[in-house]
């Protein structure tokens, strides 16, 4: 007895209604793209500057005391939030604090950190300050910069992979499914207002490199069947090299989401909004290697016509012996 | 394909083995960190009886290389420092006033008085002469100061340039010379910090340099940021200076070539002192903590022989007029000179307490920073925030582990198993990899080996659908495992170096946590990849020399 999530033989007809699917996919870049410029995303002090304080503590944790304390220190805009985890022991209960960058200043000047930590150690003597982070303007400037530079340059980078080894038209398909997982999880963070610091580039870079793996795969067995079937309607060969990997598709999203599944559960809150991230990247990219590459791809042609070529392409295949 | 030659399998086996080998320290972190530490404590040159027990903790022939667990994961304290390069300019600009003072009073007859002019830039130097016929003369004399630049850059440059703006000369630092400057001064710093953090004692600290003027310093196991600041951050700059006047009026203004500085001890009191220091702590070569003739803390220092002679001649020549001890612009104390001090030894006195007169030695000691530094970014991580994490991660991945694992003997059955121990062996490699090559692993790390469990069966599930649809057109089972593993290659191939192209860029574009994020990922592909290509592959030809099936099912 095995398990198959996948029967033997499927024929779904996957590109049948591809102009619904990529509507819907369109019309989701469209809300992202809104809710980025209208609520924004809630950015971490790693991108805007700033100090961020966590605190623990044995009672319960009193925003409001906590903010009562900072208050008249006079620091500009304060953030508390509370923190809440299932990994938490009873008498842990821990919070978020956020101070704006000071007028002038490079990072938050030791003084005032006291300052702060004396007037909360007043609300609640057994607080602890687990961790204190300070990130200067001048950093978080480059840190944006070298983010968005991470990202454009992989796109990049890809494209031309993608390009060497397939048709160009393939590396178009791949890099609109790729633009569309990035814009869907700076959609998600934005509304969701999920903390966006430095991991969730890590994050959002691996979602990249995920679905890229996922696509890539659905493109092989298509430039594979496009050699085979040459008769065949362009529309039938990719529907069936979809339905072809169809089952390696839902086994390696199945894995893939078990462990993140885990690792968002039990792995603590300092990582779960990195998790989170990934979790969204892998149901986002599955989606994308069908609905957008495959559909892009479709509708930009293919030549059919491989037997002309395959002598010349030969240098840039992988040899297949042992 | 299905006959693999001997020397393969074998260099397949010594390959998983040596990972097994390789990682299994890591199982046993603490014993094995703790004889590391009694190794380095003997090569530092500890009783190694003292350190016996410790040592033993773990047998010296095994491998012992640990995976660096990153500040996040142990707690500590990270700084990102800007270093003030254009500070050492004024200084050695102000060091060449004597210089050309001297050489312009030897042409006294033809350029007239010499004098310095004020100079809006502290990197300027401006000087005038009387006679404005002598002007050009001035001007080529002073030109012969400039030397050859000794870099590779700088080559055939001189350290000045030396022009006319009006009438008065001016003198700066050349280009090349300033980017020498910038890169003593750095390298100078990032030594003295070593030094300082060193003197700590504290495990293996990360001191780096970043970009142009910035340094990057982690260690691990400080109690808070604030504390590596107090220690690195303190410039220690000791000079001496002819006292001018005592004043009471912190605004008092100094006059030109003179700076006012306050007390350490006595609010309220001002010294007005010549801006030119007689001697310099570089001039240093020894500071103890000590204690004067009154039994109070105190710093017993000694000069090298160019500094203790300019002391010398200094405190000859002016017996009987007070003498400023400055650190960091503060005056220390401005003892009064009894007699000449030949020798080139002292002491300072203050009101020290035995903890600063040390913490001042060991300052002295380790050397001033040639330039200020900002602090740009700094964390705290608390080690029990660490912890936390650790234990979270580590039950994260087990369930991960677990559950993967479980899906897998479902799916695929004996094939699954095989899957599972390449799974295994996987993990394996990215730890012992990890190991050798000394990375940090960081929490972000631990999302990347999880991610890792996850997609390292990728590799085998596409061979084995394949296989499974080779196996559907029947060309019987040797032939469709031989298909399944030539067909699946180029999907896994251009997959895999997709993925890595990402993890490459992420490495070498990120910082901090994406970094060792992307360590643990880029050798999670390699690795992933080695095993569904090689191992899995060594295991079923195994099985099938073993059963030689007419028929299987995956």
């Amino acid at each position: 007895m095995r398990l198959k999530l996948v029967p033997q033989d499927t024929s779904v007809d996957f590109l049948g209604s591809w102009k619904l699917t990529f509507s819907a996919s369109m019309v989701m870049m469209v809300l992202s793209i809104v809710a980025f410029f209208t609520v924004g995303l809630n950015f971490g002090i790693d991108f805007r500057g700033g100090t961020s304080i966590r605190t623990e503590a044995t009672q319960p944790v009193d925003v409001g005391a906590y903010r009562s304390a900072i208050q008249p220190l006079g620091l500009g805009d304060v953030a508390i939030s509370e923190v809440f985890d299932p990994t938490f022991g009873p008498d842990q209960n821990v919070a978020m604090i956020r101070i704006q960058t000071q007028e002038g200043q490079e990072s938050v000047p030791p003084a005032v950190l006291d300052q702060v930590q004396a007037a909360l150690q007043e609300v609640d003597p057994s607080l602890r300050f687990t961790s204190v982070e300070s990130v200067g303007p001048k950093v978080s400037a480059e840190l944006v910069r070298s983010a968005l530079l991470a990202v454009g340059t992989a796109l990049f980078a890809i494209l031309v992979y993608i390009w060497l080894r397939f048709e160009w038209q393939f590396s178009v398909g791949a890099v609109a499914a790729l633009v569309h997982d990035v814009v869907l999880t700076i959609g998600l963070f934005s509304v969701l207002q999920i903390r966006f610091d430095l991991a969730i580039i890590a994050a959002i870079l691996t979602i990249v490199g995920y679905s890229i793996n996922d696509t890539v795969v659905v493109f092989d067995r298509m430039r594979e069947n496009l050699i085979k079937y040459k008769k065949r309607p362009l529309i039938d060969v990719f529907n069936h090299s979809l339905n072809e990997t169809l089952s390696r598709t839902v086994m390696t999203s199945l894995t893939t989401l078990l462990a993140l599944l885990s690792l968002f559960i039990l792995g603590g809150d300092v990582i779960r909004g990195f998790v989170f991230a990934m979790i969204w990247g892998v149901i986002v990219g599955t989606w994308s290697s069908i609905f957008v590459a495959a559909v892009v791809v479709k509708r930009l042609g293919v030549k059919r016509d491989w037997s002309k070529t395959d002598a010349e392409k030969a240098g840039t295949q992988f040899s297949t012996g042992s | 394909m299905l006959q693999i030659p001997l020397w393969k399998r074998a260099l397949i086996l010594l390959i998983c083995l040596s990972a097994l080998v390789f990682s299994t320290p890591n199982l046993f972190y603490d014993r094995v960190e703790r004889h590391n530490d009694a190794i380095a404590a003997i090569e530092a040159g500890a009783d190694p009886a003292a350190v016996e027990a410790e040592r033993s903790l773990w047998p010296d022939w095994a491998p012992s290389y640990l995976i660096n667990l990153g500040l996040d994961l142990r707690g500590g304290a990270h700084l990102l420092a800007e270093v003030h390069v254009t500070d050492v300019y004024a200084d050695r600009i102000d060091g060449l006033w004597p210089e050309v003072r001297d050489l312009l009073r030897a042409e006294r007859e033809i350029v007239g008085n010499v004098r310095r002019m004020p100079s809006d830039d502290p990197g300027v130097l401006r000087v005038a002469v009387s006679e404005p016929a002598g002007l050009q003369h001035a001007l080529e004399t002073v030109r012969t100061i400039a030397r050859p630049v000794q870099t590779l850059l700088g080559a055939g440059s001189r350290d000045l340039d030396v022009r006319l703006d009006g009438d008065e000369i001016i003198v700066t630092l050349s280009e090349a010379e300033r980017l020498a400057t910038d890169e003593r001064t750095m390298r100078q710093s990032l030594e003295i910090i070593r030094r300082r953090v060193d003197e700590a004692g504290t495990r293996e600290p990360t001191i780096q340099r970043q970009g142009v003027d910035r340094i990057l310093i982690q260690v691990p196991g400080i109690g808070s940021a604030a504390e590596l600041k107090e220690l690195i951050g303190t410039t220690a700059r000791l000079t001496f200076h002819p006292v001018v006047n005592v004043t009471s009026d912190g605004s008092a203004v100094p006059g030109p070539r003179e700076v006012i500085y306050p007390s350490m001890d006595e609010p309220g009191t001002w010294y007005i002192l010549e801006s030119t220091p007689v001697v310099t702590g570089e001039q240093l070569v020894d500071a103890q903590p000590d204690f004067d003739q009154n039994n109070r803390p105190a710093v017993s220092f000694r000069f090298n022989p160019a500094g203790g002679r300019a002391f010398g001649l200094y405190t000859a020549e002016n017996i009987g007029s007070p003498f400023a001890i400055v650190l960091d612009g503060e005056v220390i104390s401005a003892p009064v000179i009894q007699s000449h001090i030949p020798g080139g030894s002292g002491i300072i006195t203050g009101r020290f307490t035995v903890e600063e007169s040390t913490r001042l030695a060991v300052l002295l000691r380790a050397g001033a920073l040639p330039a200020e530094m900002t602090f740009l970014e700094e964390r705290t991580i608390g080690p029990e925030l660490g912890q936390d994490s650790i234990d979270a991660g580590r039950v994260a991945a087990v369930v991960a582990m677990v559950a993967v694992l479980a899906f897998m003997i479902l799916s695929y059955g004996f094939f699954g198993i095989i899957a599972n121990i390449a799974l295994l062996l996987n993990l394996t490699m990215v730890f012992a990899l990890l190991s050798l090559i000394g990375a940090t692993l960081t929490l972000p790390g631990i999302a990347g080996i999880v991610l890792t469990i996850g997609m390292a069966v990728d590799a085998n599930v596409l061979i084995f659908e394949r296989i499974r649809e080779e196996l559907r057109t029947a060309k019987g089972p040797a032939r469709a495992i031989e298909l399944g593993y030539e067909k699946a290659l180029s999907a896994i191939l251009d997959a895999n170096i997709t993925t890595f192209i990402t993890a490459a860029i992420l490495f070498a574009l990120g910082s901090g946590p994406v970094r060792g994020f992307a360590v643990t990922l880029g050798l999670g592909i390699v690795t992933s990849v080695f095993t569904a290509l090689f191992v899995t592959r060594l295991m079923i030809v195994f099985w099938f020399e073993r059963r030689r099936p007419k028929t299987f099912a995956v």
